[in-house]
């Protein structure tokens, strides 16, 4: 399991984080992510996903975030400038990380061995 | 994106907004099985007396995006013509076992698996070039899923209008409060797509949401 945090994830590109994401996912690794994407970032991270799945080999991952939360300030409101709060993400190879249970604030999955 | 540019799209969106734009590219979301071609369907064949595209049990039976053009809805004095985008089921993963558990051949499941990553990229696609979002919810199913939380961030962050449909209410295990709980910030609307219920009021939300 990699955990990986808010100051490295903030230095990063939304490219160089799917990358990351995905290389370290079809290594069978467990990402914890301190701060996680932002929507934008997990919809190219589906997108990306999608493009690398294989039969028998790699079948896409499991990716659980909360939602995230939008804090804006009058002067962001007045330019109608999205501030989007992301929050703790956890991701893992499909086949190996599974939900049980998940909600705003609370979630809970299992882990296993291939 | 400078100063002068987001001043521009502040009035181009208050624009927008005083002379309420009439015609709007609208998508339909969900995860697979949702029933998001069934509620399309209804709709389609509601205002236009047509069909959108076949449904089945089996997941990722829309594996293209289907566009329809022009679709009016009228409901309480206030009507909208939509440009209807039914999109093939998001989801973070496609095994092909999943299809052969359906009684697929493992060919025709792996040749449904490759395109049902491509429909789900296509999907994906679609979010930049849509004005709003009938996000449709399976109402028997936990609403948490990545998939709703994702289109709703994406929404959420274009600014763009959502509405949530709490589909198959005519199922007995079917619970729309535990969506409305998850995502109390967005209107919805419980619907049967299959059997109509409760269509008039997506209509009537669809006509103020997105006219």
């Amino acid at each position: 399991m990699d955990m990986i945090s808010e100051d490295k994830l903030e230095r990063m590109t939304p490219m160089e984080k799917v990358r990351m994401i995905l290389d370290g996912v079809k290594n069978g690794k467990i990402l914890v992510l301190e701060k996680g994407l932002t929507p934008k970032e997990e919809a190219k991270l589906i997108e990306m996903t999608m493009t690398e799945i294989t039969p028998d080999d790699f079948s896409g991952i499991e990716i659980e975030s909360y939602p995230t939360k939008s804090n804006q300030k009058l002067l962001d409101k007045l330019f109608r400038k999205p501030v989007i709060r992301t929050r703790l993400t956890v991701i893992g190879p499909a086949n190996q990380l599974k939900t049980l249970r998940k909600d705003k604030d609370f979630i809970s999955a299992i882990v296993s061995s291939q | 994106m400078g100063l002068i540019n987001k001043v521009k799209l502040n009035f181009s969106s208050m624009f927008k907004r005083i002379f309420n734009k009439k015609k709007a590219r609208i998508g339909i979301y969900g995860p697979p099985n949702a029933g998001k071609t069934t509620l399309a369907n209804r709709i389609i064949r509601d205002w236009t007396g047509d069909a959108m595209g076949a449904v089945s049990s089996v997941p990722h039976e829309t594996r293209r995006a289907r566009r329809r053009e022009g679709v009016t809805i009228e409901s309480n004095g206030s009507k909208v013509s939509l440009d209807i985008v039914d999109t093939p089921g998001l989801a973070t993963k496609v095994d092909f076992h999943e299809f052969m558990a359906h009684g697929l051949e493992e060919e025709e499941a792996k040749r449904r698996a490759k395109e049902a990553t491509e429909g789900i990229i296509e999907a994906v696609k679609w979010l930049d070039d849509l004005d709003g979002v009938i996000l449709v919810m399976d109402s028997t199913e936990d609403p948490f899923t990545q998939v709703n939380v994702t289109v709703i961030g994406n929404m959420e962050a274009r600014k763009l209008p959502l509405l949530i449909a709490a589909n198959k209410i005519d199922l007995p295990e079917s619970s729309p409060a535990r969506i409305r709980t998850a995502f109390p910030q967005h209107t919805l609307i419980p619907v049967s797509a299959l059997d109509g219920q409760n269509i008039d009021s997506l209509y009537e939300e669809i006509a103020q949401h997105f006219g």
